[in-house]
Protein backbone atom coordinates (compact mmCIF):
# COMPACT_ATOMS: atom_id res chain seq x y z
CA UNK A 1 0.00 0.00 0.00
CA UNK A 2 2.71 2.38 0.55
CA UNK A 3 4.29 2.10 -2.35
CA UNK A 4 4.84 5.87 -3.07
CA UNK A 5 6.92 5.87 0.09
CA UNK A 6 5.97 8.53 2.67
CA UNK A 7 7.25 12.19 0.65
CA UNK A 8 4.96 11.07 -2.26
CA UNK A 9 1.86 10.54 -0.51
CA UNK A 10 2.61 13.84 1.74
CA UNK A 11 3.18 15.62 -1.44
CA UNK A 12 -0.14 14.31 -2.95
CA UNK A 13 -2.19 15.03 0.37
CA UNK A 14 -0.80 18.93 0.45
CA UNK A 15 -2.15 18.52 -3.44
CA UNK A 16 -5.76 17.42 -2.81
CA UNK A 17 -6.42 19.90 -0.13
CA UNK A 18 -5.00 22.61 -2.13
CA UNK A 19 -6.70 21.62 -5.01
CA UNK A 20 -10.07 20.27 -3.63
CA UNK A 21 -10.73 22.58 -0.94
CA UNK A 22 -11.85 25.88 -3.46
CA UNK A 23 -14.40 23.36 -5.22
CA UNK A 24 -15.89 21.74 -2.33
CA UNK A 25 -16.14 25.40 -0.77
CA UNK A 26 -17.46 26.79 -4.18
CA UNK A 27 -20.04 24.29 -4.52
CA UNK A 28 -21.22 25.14 -0.80
CA UNK A 29 -20.85 28.57 -1.35
CA UNK A 30 -22.79 28.20 -4.22
CA UNK A 31 -26.01 26.32 -2.44
CA UNK A 32 -26.00 29.32 0.69
CA UNK A 33 -28.95 31.62 0.78
CA UNK A 34 -27.86 33.82 3.80
CA UNK A 35 -27.99 33.12 7.13
CA UNK A 36 -28.15 29.39 7.83
CA UNK A 37 -30.17 28.76 4.96
CA UNK A 38 -28.91 26.40 1.94
CA UNK A 39 -30.62 25.80 -1.21
CA UNK A 40 -30.42 25.98 -4.66
CA UNK A 41 -31.99 29.74 -5.19
CA UNK A 42 -28.97 30.45 -6.87
CA UNK A 43 -29.04 27.96 -9.66
CA UNK A 44 -32.91 29.10 -10.16
CA UNK A 45 -32.15 32.84 -10.63
CA UNK A 46 -29.33 32.13 -13.23
CA UNK A 47 -32.06 29.53 -14.81
CA UNK A 48 -34.67 31.72 -15.13
CA UNK A 49 -32.14 34.15 -16.60
CA UNK A 50 -32.20 35.12 -20.17
CA UNK A 51 -29.24 36.70 -19.84
CA UNK A 52 -27.40 33.42 -19.13
CA UNK A 53 -28.63 31.54 -22.21
CA UNK A 54 -27.73 34.49 -24.78
CA UNK A 55 -24.15 34.73 -23.59
CA UNK A 56 -23.97 31.11 -23.30
CA UNK A 57 -24.76 30.79 -26.83
CA UNK A 58 -22.94 33.47 -28.11
CA UNK A 59 -19.58 31.74 -26.67
CA UNK A 60 -20.65 28.09 -28.43
CA UNK A 61 -21.50 29.74 -31.62
CA UNK A 62 -18.02 31.85 -31.22
CA UNK A 63 -16.60 28.59 -30.16
CA UNK A 64 -17.70 26.98 -33.36
CA UNK A 65 -17.11 29.65 -35.43
CA UNK A 66 -13.51 29.46 -34.52
CA UNK A 67 -12.94 25.88 -34.85
CA UNK A 68 -14.29 26.23 -38.72
CA UNK A 69 -11.42 28.86 -39.08
CA UNK A 70 -9.16 26.71 -37.73
CA UNK A 71 -10.46 23.65 -39.67
CA UNK A 72 -10.35 25.96 -43.01
CA UNK A 73 -7.55 28.26 -42.68
CA UNK A 74 -5.21 25.94 -40.34
CA UNK A 75 -5.77 22.51 -41.55
CA UNK A 76 -5.71 22.82 -45.39
CA UNK A 77 -2.54 25.62 -45.03
CA UNK A 78 -0.32 22.88 -42.74
CA UNK A 79 -1.47 19.50 -44.89
CA UNK A 80 0.02 21.99 -48.02
CA UNK A 81 2.99 23.11 -46.20
CA UNK A 82 3.94 19.37 -45.49
CA UNK A 83 3.46 18.31 -49.25
CA UNK A 84 4.44 20.74 -51.05
CA UNK A 85 6.74 23.23 -48.88
CA UNK A 86 8.10 21.42 -46.18
CA UNK A 87 11.23 24.52 -46.15
CA UNK A 88 8.26 26.96 -44.93
CA UNK A 89 8.36 24.88 -41.81
CA UNK A 90 10.13 27.10 -39.58
CA UNK A 91 7.94 29.96 -40.41
CA UNK A 92 4.77 27.74 -39.48
CA UNK A 93 6.53 27.47 -36.26
CA UNK A 94 7.58 31.06 -35.78
CA UNK A 95 3.75 32.02 -36.67
CA UNK A 96 2.29 29.35 -34.12
CA UNK A 97 4.39 30.67 -31.71
CA UNK A 98 3.65 34.54 -31.86
CA UNK A 99 1.02 34.66 -29.57
CA UNK A 100 3.10 33.50 -26.85
CA UNK A 101 4.87 36.62 -27.24
CA UNK A 102 2.27 38.77 -28.15
CA UNK A 103 -0.16 38.54 -25.36
CA UNK A 104 -4.08 38.65 -25.78
CA UNK A 105 -4.41 41.91 -24.54
CA UNK A 106 -0.99 43.63 -26.17
CA UNK A 107 -3.15 42.08 -29.62
CA UNK A 108 -6.93 43.56 -28.77
CA UNK A 109 -4.58 46.82 -28.39
CA UNK A 110 -2.86 46.26 -31.55
CA UNK A 111 -5.72 45.22 -33.21
CA UNK A 112 -8.43 47.90 -32.00
CA UNK A 113 -5.45 50.57 -33.28
CA UNK A 114 -5.36 48.98 -36.70
CA UNK A 115 -8.87 48.02 -37.75
CA UNK A 116 -11.15 50.74 -37.30
CA UNK A 117 -13.62 49.39 -39.62
CA UNK A 118 -16.06 48.66 -41.23
CA UNK A 119 -18.67 48.09 -39.31
CA UNK A 120 -19.89 45.40 -40.56
CA UNK A 121 -16.51 43.39 -39.74
CA UNK A 122 -15.99 44.98 -36.48
CA UNK A 123 -19.54 45.66 -35.22
CA UNK A 124 -20.90 41.91 -34.80
CA UNK A 125 -19.67 39.18 -32.58
CA UNK A 126 -17.95 37.46 -34.87
CA UNK A 127 -15.15 40.07 -35.19
CA UNK A 128 -13.85 37.91 -32.01
CA UNK A 129 -13.28 35.04 -34.13
CA UNK A 130 -9.98 36.44 -35.64
CA UNK A 131 -8.64 37.05 -32.28
CA UNK A 132 -9.85 33.59 -31.18
CA UNK A 133 -8.11 32.07 -34.22
CA UNK A 134 -4.97 33.70 -32.74
CA UNK A 135 -5.76 32.24 -29.36
CA UNK A 136 -6.25 28.66 -30.69
CA UNK A 137 -3.56 28.86 -32.84
CA UNK A 138 -0.62 27.54 -30.91
CA UNK A 139 -2.73 24.53 -29.14
CA UNK A 140 -4.52 23.66 -32.60
CA UNK A 141 -1.35 23.98 -34.62
CA UNK A 142 0.79 21.55 -31.79
CA UNK A 143 -2.39 18.97 -31.95
CA UNK A 144 -2.27 18.56 -35.90
CA UNK A 145 1.26 18.90 -36.02
CA UNK A 146 1.73 15.77 -33.88
CA UNK A 147 -0.79 14.30 -35.80
CA UNK A 148 0.59 15.02 -39.43
CA UNK A 149 4.07 13.67 -37.82
CA UNK A 150 2.81 10.45 -36.82
CA UNK A 151 1.90 9.52 -40.77
CA UNK A 152 3.41 9.44 -43.82
CA UNK A 153 1.88 12.13 -45.98
CA UNK A 154 4.09 11.50 -48.94
CA UNK A 155 4.18 8.08 -49.02
CA UNK A 156 0.11 8.05 -48.60
CA UNK A 157 -0.48 10.71 -51.58
CA UNK A 158 1.76 9.14 -53.51
CA UNK A 159 -0.06 5.76 -53.42
CA UNK A 160 -3.24 7.89 -53.78
CA UNK A 161 -1.78 9.12 -56.89
CA UNK A 162 -1.05 5.92 -58.26
CA UNK A 163 -4.12 4.59 -57.50
CA UNK A 164 -5.79 7.11 -59.94
CA UNK A 165 -6.98 9.41 -56.87
CA UNK A 166 -6.97 13.39 -57.48
CA UNK A 167 -6.47 15.39 -55.24
CA UNK A 168 -9.22 15.98 -53.23
CA UNK A 169 -10.30 12.40 -52.71
CA UNK A 170 -7.13 11.74 -50.85
CA UNK A 171 -6.99 14.67 -48.41
CA UNK A 172 -10.81 13.80 -48.37
CA UNK A 173 -10.30 9.76 -48.22
CA UNK A 174 -6.97 9.05 -47.08
CA UNK A 175 -5.84 12.37 -44.99
CA UNK A 176 -8.14 13.11 -43.36
CA UNK A 177 -9.71 9.88 -41.81
CA UNK A 178 -5.92 9.14 -40.86
CA UNK A 179 -5.86 12.50 -38.73
CA UNK A 180 -9.03 12.02 -36.88
CA UNK A 181 -7.74 12.10 -33.23
CA UNK A 182 -5.67 14.91 -33.67
CA UNK A 183 -8.58 17.05 -35.17
CA UNK A 184 -11.07 15.82 -32.10
CA UNK A 185 -8.37 16.93 -29.56
CA UNK A 186 -7.52 20.53 -31.50
CA UNK A 187 -11.13 21.23 -32.06
CA UNK A 188 -11.47 20.41 -28.08
CA UNK A 189 -8.72 22.37 -27.30
CA UNK A 190 -10.09 25.12 -29.25
CA UNK A 191 -13.73 24.76 -27.64
CA UNK A 192 -12.36 24.95 -23.87
CA UNK A 193 -10.18 28.05 -24.74
CA UNK A 194 -12.62 30.23 -26.67
CA UNK A 195 -15.67 29.44 -24.17
CA UNK A 196 -14.01 30.76 -21.44
CA UNK A 197 -11.85 33.68 -23.01
CA UNK A 198 -12.32 37.15 -20.97
CA UNK A 199 -10.11 39.31 -22.44
CA UNK A 200 -11.02 40.01 -25.75
CA UNK A 201 -14.45 40.23 -25.12
CA UNK A 202 -14.47 42.13 -22.16
CA UNK A 203 -12.34 45.20 -24.15
CA UNK A 204 -14.10 44.71 -26.85
CA UNK A 205 -17.24 44.86 -25.41
CA UNK A 206 -19.40 42.24 -26.52
CA UNK A 207 -21.24 39.71 -23.80
CA UNK A 208 -19.98 36.61 -23.83
CA UNK A 209 -20.39 33.88 -20.99
CA UNK A 210 -17.30 35.10 -19.27
CA UNK A 211 -18.23 38.71 -19.59
CA UNK A 212 -21.75 37.62 -18.26
CA UNK A 213 -19.93 35.59 -14.96
CA UNK A 214 -18.08 38.67 -13.90
CA UNK A 215 -21.11 41.04 -14.37
CA UNK A 216 -23.01 38.76 -12.29
CA UNK A 217 -20.24 38.60 -9.78
CA UNK A 218 -19.86 42.04 -8.93
CA UNK A 219 -23.17 41.77 -7.27
CA UNK A 220 -24.38 38.52 -6.97
CA UNK A 221 -21.64 36.85 -5.02
CA UNK A 222 -23.65 32.76 -4.48
CA UNK A 223 -24.88 33.26 -8.81
CA UNK A 224 -20.90 33.70 -9.34
CA UNK A 225 -19.80 30.98 -7.37
CA UNK A 226 -22.51 28.41 -8.97
CA UNK A 227 -21.46 29.89 -12.46
CA UNK A 228 -17.88 28.79 -11.58
CA UNK A 229 -19.29 25.16 -10.23
CA UNK A 230 -21.01 24.72 -13.59
CA UNK A 231 -17.88 26.25 -15.97
CA UNK A 232 -15.50 23.35 -13.99
CA UNK A 233 -17.72 20.94 -14.67
CA UNK A 234 -17.93 21.95 -18.22
CA UNK A 235 -14.22 21.87 -18.55
CA UNK A 236 -13.86 18.66 -17.45
CA UNK A 237 -16.68 17.34 -19.74
CA UNK A 238 -14.54 19.19 -22.50
CA UNK A 239 -11.33 17.63 -21.13
CA UNK A 240 -12.78 14.49 -20.96
CA UNK A 241 -13.57 14.57 -24.20
CA UNK A 242 -9.97 15.15 -25.78
CA UNK A 243 -8.43 12.65 -23.13
CA UNK A 244 -10.77 9.81 -24.13
CA UNK A 245 -9.81 10.52 -28.17
CA UNK A 246 -6.50 11.00 -27.83
CA UNK A 247 -5.90 9.00 -24.53
CA UNK A 248 -3.69 11.81 -23.04
CA UNK A 249 -1.20 11.50 -26.87
CA UNK A 250 -2.14 15.47 -27.51
CA UNK A 251 -0.68 17.06 -24.57
CA UNK A 252 2.12 14.54 -24.15
CA UNK A 253 3.50 15.30 -27.21
CA UNK A 254 3.31 19.11 -27.12
CA UNK B 1 4.80 15.94 -57.83
CA UNK B 2 2.59 18.19 -59.67
CA UNK B 3 2.12 21.39 -59.37
CA UNK B 4 -0.56 22.30 -57.04
CA UNK B 5 -1.29 25.96 -57.43
CA UNK B 6 -4.36 25.22 -54.81
CA UNK B 7 -1.89 24.92 -52.22
CA UNK B 8 -0.12 27.65 -52.39
CA UNK B 9 -3.39 29.43 -52.23
CA UNK B 10 -4.28 27.68 -48.94
CA UNK B 11 -0.70 27.98 -47.38
CA UNK B 12 -0.80 31.92 -48.72
CA UNK B 13 -4.57 32.78 -47.18
CA UNK B 14 -2.91 31.55 -43.68
CA UNK B 15 0.07 33.47 -43.67
CA UNK B 16 -1.81 36.89 -45.56
CA UNK B 17 -4.17 36.47 -42.57
CA UNK B 18 -1.47 35.97 -39.64
CA UNK B 19 0.66 38.67 -41.28
CA UNK B 20 -2.58 41.06 -41.09
CA UNK B 21 -4.17 40.30 -37.61
CA UNK B 22 -1.31 39.37 -36.28
CA UNK B 23 2.23 40.62 -36.71
CA UNK B 24 0.38 44.10 -38.31
CA UNK B 25 -1.39 44.52 -35.29
CA UNK B 26 1.87 44.16 -33.27
CA UNK B 27 3.77 46.47 -35.98
CA UNK B 28 1.11 49.38 -35.15
CA UNK B 29 1.80 48.84 -31.66
CA UNK B 30 5.65 49.55 -32.01
CA UNK B 31 4.55 52.43 -33.99
CA UNK B 32 2.54 53.81 -31.93
CA UNK B 33 3.68 54.06 -29.34
CA UNK B 34 6.82 55.80 -31.01
CA UNK B 35 4.29 58.15 -32.80
CA UNK B 36 4.14 61.92 -31.43
CA UNK B 37 2.15 64.66 -32.71
CA UNK B 38 5.13 65.91 -34.60
CA UNK B 39 7.49 63.02 -35.61
CA UNK B 40 9.28 60.49 -33.81
CA UNK B 41 8.68 60.73 -29.94
CA UNK B 42 9.73 58.72 -26.51
CA UNK B 43 7.52 60.57 -24.49
CA UNK B 44 5.12 57.32 -23.99
CA UNK B 45 8.07 55.23 -22.80
CA UNK B 46 9.06 57.86 -20.41
CA UNK B 47 5.77 57.46 -19.22
CA UNK B 48 6.23 54.07 -18.42
CA UNK B 49 8.88 55.23 -15.89
CA UNK B 50 6.21 57.17 -14.20
CA UNK B 51 5.36 55.30 -10.28
CA UNK B 52 1.95 53.77 -11.56
CA UNK B 53 3.20 52.08 -14.71
CA UNK B 54 6.34 51.37 -12.79
CA UNK B 55 4.17 49.56 -10.04
CA UNK B 56 2.52 47.27 -12.26
CA UNK B 57 5.63 45.95 -14.25
CA UNK B 58 7.14 45.11 -10.64
CA UNK B 59 3.59 43.68 -9.48
CA UNK B 60 3.41 41.17 -13.12
CA UNK B 61 6.96 40.32 -13.17
CA UNK B 62 7.27 39.24 -9.11
CA UNK B 63 4.02 37.39 -9.81
CA UNK B 64 4.91 35.91 -13.00
CA UNK B 65 8.43 34.51 -10.94
CA UNK B 66 6.83 33.39 -7.80
CA UNK B 67 3.88 31.61 -9.55
CA UNK B 68 6.23 29.89 -12.34
CA UNK B 69 8.44 29.22 -9.64
CA UNK B 70 5.73 27.73 -7.78
CA UNK B 71 4.22 25.59 -10.65
CA UNK B 72 7.07 24.41 -11.62
CA UNK B 73 8.66 22.61 -7.81
CA UNK B 74 5.12 21.86 -6.83
CA UNK B 75 3.88 20.57 -10.40
CA UNK B 76 6.86 18.88 -10.82
CA UNK B 77 7.03 16.67 -7.45
CA UNK B 78 3.45 15.99 -7.93
CA UNK B 79 4.01 14.64 -11.69
CA UNK B 80 7.20 12.94 -10.35
CA UNK B 81 5.34 10.82 -7.35
CA UNK B 82 2.24 9.94 -9.80
CA UNK B 83 4.98 8.39 -12.34
CA UNK B 84 7.15 6.51 -9.82
CA UNK B 85 6.80 2.87 -11.48
CA UNK B 86 4.65 1.27 -8.77
CA UNK B 87 2.40 4.01 -8.24
CA UNK B 88 -1.35 3.09 -8.53
CA UNK B 89 -2.31 3.36 -11.62
CA UNK B 90 -6.08 4.63 -10.71
CA UNK B 91 -3.89 7.39 -9.07
CA UNK B 92 -1.84 8.28 -12.22
CA UNK B 93 -5.59 8.69 -14.15
CA UNK B 94 -6.80 10.87 -11.54
CA UNK B 95 -3.79 13.41 -11.56
CA UNK B 96 -3.67 13.73 -15.62
CA UNK B 97 -7.64 14.14 -15.76
CA UNK B 98 -7.70 16.47 -13.04
CA UNK B 99 -4.67 18.51 -14.15
CA UNK B 100 -5.92 18.82 -17.98
CA UNK B 101 -8.95 20.00 -16.64
CA UNK B 102 -7.58 22.51 -13.86
CA UNK B 103 -5.02 23.92 -16.50
CA UNK B 104 -7.85 25.33 -18.50
CA UNK B 105 -9.52 26.48 -15.79
CA UNK B 106 -8.60 29.44 -15.44
CA UNK B 107 -9.57 33.65 -15.86
CA UNK B 108 -13.51 34.66 -14.22
CA UNK B 109 -15.01 31.08 -12.85
CA UNK B 110 -11.35 30.74 -11.17
CA UNK B 111 -11.42 34.20 -9.32
CA UNK B 112 -15.29 33.72 -8.16
CA UNK B 113 -14.02 30.10 -6.81
CA UNK B 114 -11.43 31.44 -4.90
CA UNK B 115 -13.41 34.79 -3.75
CA UNK B 116 -16.11 31.68 -2.64
CA UNK B 117 -13.65 29.99 -0.47
CA UNK B 118 -10.87 32.90 0.73
CA UNK B 119 -12.44 36.09 -0.13
CA UNK B 120 -13.22 38.44 3.19
CA UNK B 121 -16.83 36.79 3.40
CA UNK B 122 -15.34 33.40 2.12
CA UNK B 123 -16.67 30.03 3.43
CA UNK B 124 -13.04 29.25 4.48
CA UNK B 125 -12.32 32.36 6.04
CA UNK B 126 -15.52 32.28 7.89
CA UNK B 127 -14.72 28.64 9.14
CA UNK B 128 -11.28 29.75 10.31
CA UNK B 129 -12.46 32.83 11.84
CA UNK B 130 -14.80 30.69 13.91
CA UNK B 131 -12.01 28.56 15.43
CA UNK B 132 -10.04 31.55 16.02
CA UNK B 133 -8.20 31.97 13.10
CA UNK B 134 -8.94 35.72 11.38
CA UNK B 135 -6.52 35.76 7.92
CA UNK B 136 -8.03 39.16 7.42
CA UNK B 137 -6.28 39.91 10.98
CA UNK B 138 -3.12 38.44 10.58
CA UNK B 139 -2.51 39.94 7.16
CA UNK B 140 -3.68 37.87 4.56
CA UNK B 141 -5.82 39.29 1.45
CA UNK B 142 -7.00 37.36 -1.35
CA UNK B 143 -6.50 40.39 -2.99
CA UNK B 144 -2.90 40.97 -2.98
CA UNK B 145 -0.19 39.81 -4.73
CA UNK B 146 0.55 37.05 -2.32
CA UNK B 147 -3.22 36.31 -2.46
CA UNK B 148 -2.90 36.55 -6.55
CA UNK B 149 -0.19 34.39 -6.61
CA UNK B 150 -2.05 31.51 -4.94
CA UNK B 151 -4.90 31.74 -7.11
CA UNK B 152 -2.74 31.24 -9.78
CA UNK B 153 -0.89 28.23 -8.79
CA UNK B 154 -4.30 26.64 -9.32
CA UNK B 155 -3.64 26.80 -12.98
CA UNK B 156 0.15 26.86 -12.97
CA UNK B 157 0.67 23.43 -11.08
CA UNK B 158 -1.61 21.36 -13.25
CA UNK B 159 0.20 23.09 -16.18
CA UNK B 160 3.02 21.99 -14.97
CA UNK B 161 2.46 18.63 -14.64
CA UNK B 162 0.98 18.09 -18.23
CA UNK B 163 3.84 19.95 -20.05
CA UNK B 164 6.66 17.63 -17.21
CA UNK B 165 4.73 14.30 -17.61
CA UNK B 166 7.21 13.43 -21.30
CA UNK B 167 9.88 14.56 -19.79
CA UNK B 168 10.29 12.37 -16.54
CA UNK B 169 8.53 9.53 -18.69
CA UNK B 170 11.54 9.28 -20.61
CA UNK B 171 13.81 9.00 -17.70
CA UNK B 172 14.74 5.47 -17.95
CA UNK B 173 14.96 3.56 -14.62
CA UNK B 174 18.21 1.80 -15.79
CA UNK B 175 19.84 5.28 -15.31
CA UNK B 176 19.13 4.89 -11.52
CA UNK B 177 19.71 1.29 -11.41
CA UNK B 178 23.26 1.92 -12.92
CA UNK B 179 23.73 4.77 -10.61
CA UNK B 180 23.00 2.95 -7.24
CA UNK B 181 25.36 -0.02 -8.81
CA UNK B 182 28.49 2.49 -8.58
CA UNK B 183 27.25 3.05 -4.72
CA UNK B 184 25.48 6.56 -5.43
CA UNK B 185 23.11 7.55 -2.94
CA UNK B 186 19.97 9.57 -4.29
CA UNK B 187 20.56 13.00 -3.58
CA UNK B 188 24.15 12.33 -5.92
CA UNK B 189 21.67 10.43 -8.23
CA UNK B 190 19.57 13.98 -8.39
CA UNK B 191 22.54 16.35 -8.32
CA UNK B 192 24.49 14.88 -10.86
CA UNK B 193 21.95 12.71 -13.00
CA UNK B 194 18.17 13.37 -13.10
CA UNK B 195 18.32 17.40 -12.64
CA UNK B 196 20.39 17.92 -15.14
CA UNK B 197 19.30 15.33 -17.44
CA UNK B 198 15.91 17.35 -17.02
CA UNK B 199 17.48 20.59 -16.44
CA UNK B 200 16.27 21.80 -20.23
CA UNK B 201 12.41 20.76 -19.90
CA UNK B 202 12.13 22.00 -16.42
CA UNK B 203 13.55 25.82 -17.91
CA UNK B 204 11.03 25.36 -21.03
CA UNK B 205 8.32 24.57 -18.47
CA UNK B 206 9.53 27.46 -16.18
CA UNK B 207 9.00 30.21 -19.45
CA UNK B 208 6.09 28.61 -20.35
CA UNK B 209 4.34 29.03 -17.10
CA UNK B 210 6.30 32.42 -16.67
CA UNK B 211 4.28 33.76 -20.21
CA UNK B 212 1.50 32.38 -18.79
CA UNK B 213 1.09 33.92 -15.81
CA UNK B 214 2.66 37.24 -17.44
CA UNK B 215 -0.07 37.34 -19.71
CA UNK B 216 -2.92 36.39 -17.45
CA UNK B 217 -5.67 38.96 -17.89
CA UNK B 218 -9.35 37.73 -16.58
CA UNK B 219 -8.28 36.49 -13.42
CA UNK B 220 -6.64 39.36 -12.20
CA UNK B 221 -9.15 41.50 -13.54
CA UNK B 222 -12.20 39.66 -11.69
CA UNK B 223 -10.27 39.25 -9.13
CA UNK B 224 -8.90 43.00 -7.82
CA UNK B 225 -11.18 45.20 -10.09
CA UNK B 226 -7.89 46.93 -11.30
CA UNK B 227 -7.08 47.79 -7.68
CA UNK B 228 -3.63 46.01 -8.16
CA UNK B 229 -1.94 47.26 -11.23
CA UNK B 230 -0.74 45.10 -13.69
CA UNK B 231 0.69 45.34 -16.84
CA UNK B 232 -2.71 43.97 -18.51
CA UNK B 233 -4.86 45.17 -16.42
CA UNK B 234 -3.28 49.03 -16.55
CA UNK B 235 -3.31 48.16 -20.76
CA UNK B 236 -7.07 47.36 -20.58
CA UNK B 237 -8.01 50.15 -18.12
CA UNK B 238 -5.98 52.11 -21.32
CA UNK B 239 -7.84 50.81 -24.17
CA UNK B 240 -11.18 51.27 -21.94
CA UNK B 241 -10.43 55.13 -21.31
CA UNK B 242 -10.66 54.28 -17.88
CA UNK B 243 -7.53 56.12 -17.23
CA UNK B 244 -6.56 59.68 -18.49
CA UNK B 245 -3.63 58.34 -20.73
CA UNK B 246 -2.96 58.87 -24.27
CA UNK B 247 -3.13 55.81 -26.99
CA UNK B 248 0.72 55.84 -27.41
CA UNK B 249 1.26 54.64 -23.30
CA UNK B 250 -1.15 51.56 -23.94
CA UNK B 251 0.86 50.69 -26.99
CA UNK B 252 4.16 51.67 -24.96
CA UNK B 253 2.81 49.01 -22.08
CA UNK B 254 2.04 46.48 -25.13
CA UNK B 255 5.57 46.59 -26.58
CA UNK B 256 7.02 46.55 -22.78
CA UNK B 257 5.19 43.33 -22.91
CA UNK B 258 6.20 41.86 -25.98
CA UNK B 259 9.81 42.45 -25.43
CA UNK B 260 9.39 41.35 -21.87
CA UNK B 261 8.06 38.12 -23.27
CA UNK B 262 10.96 38.30 -26.46
CA UNK B 263 14.05 38.18 -24.15
CA UNK B 264 12.75 35.81 -21.96
CA UNK B 265 12.38 33.70 -24.27
CA UNK B 266 16.06 34.21 -25.79
CA UNK B 267 17.13 34.07 -21.92
CA UNK B 268 15.74 30.58 -21.96
CA UNK B 269 17.05 29.89 -25.73
CA UNK B 270 20.40 30.29 -24.82
CA UNK B 271 20.50 28.36 -21.34
CA UNK B 272 18.45 25.69 -23.04
CA UNK B 273 21.33 25.28 -24.94
CA UNK B 274 24.03 25.39 -22.85
CA UNK B 275 22.08 23.17 -20.55
CA UNK B 276 21.71 20.25 -23.36
CA UNK B 277 25.11 20.75 -24.34
CA UNK B 278 26.40 20.21 -20.82
CA UNK B 279 24.53 16.86 -21.19
CA UNK B 280 26.03 15.71 -24.34
CA UNK B 281 29.27 16.76 -22.54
Amino acid sequence: MNRLGFGGWTILVLAAVFFGVPLVMTAAFSLWEGGDRYGWSAYRILLASPQLFNSMALSIELALATVAAVLVLLLPAMIFMNLYAPRLRPLFEFVAALPFVVPAIALVAGLSALVTGPEWLIGTPFYLVIPYFFLALPYAYRAIDVGLRSIDLPTLTEAGQSLGAGMGQIIHLVVLPSLRTALVGSTLLTLAVVFGEFTFANVLLFHTYAVYINEIGQHEATAAAALSVASFLLTWAAMLGVLLVGRGRITEGS
Amino acid sequence: MPKAPIAWLFIGAFLAFCAFFLAAPAVMLMVQSVDGDDGLTLQYFAALGDYRYRVAFSHSLSLSFTSATVGVIAGGLIAFAVLKPDAPRWLRAVVTSFSAVAANFAGVPLAFAFIATLGSLGLLTSMLKSIGIDLYAIGFSLFSISGLTLVYSYFQIPLMVIIITPAIRAMRPSWREAAENLGASSGQYWRLVGLPVLAPSLLAAWILLFGNSFSAYATAYALTSGNIGLVTTEISAVLSGNVVSEPGVGAALSVGMIVTMVVVLAISQMLARRASAWVKG
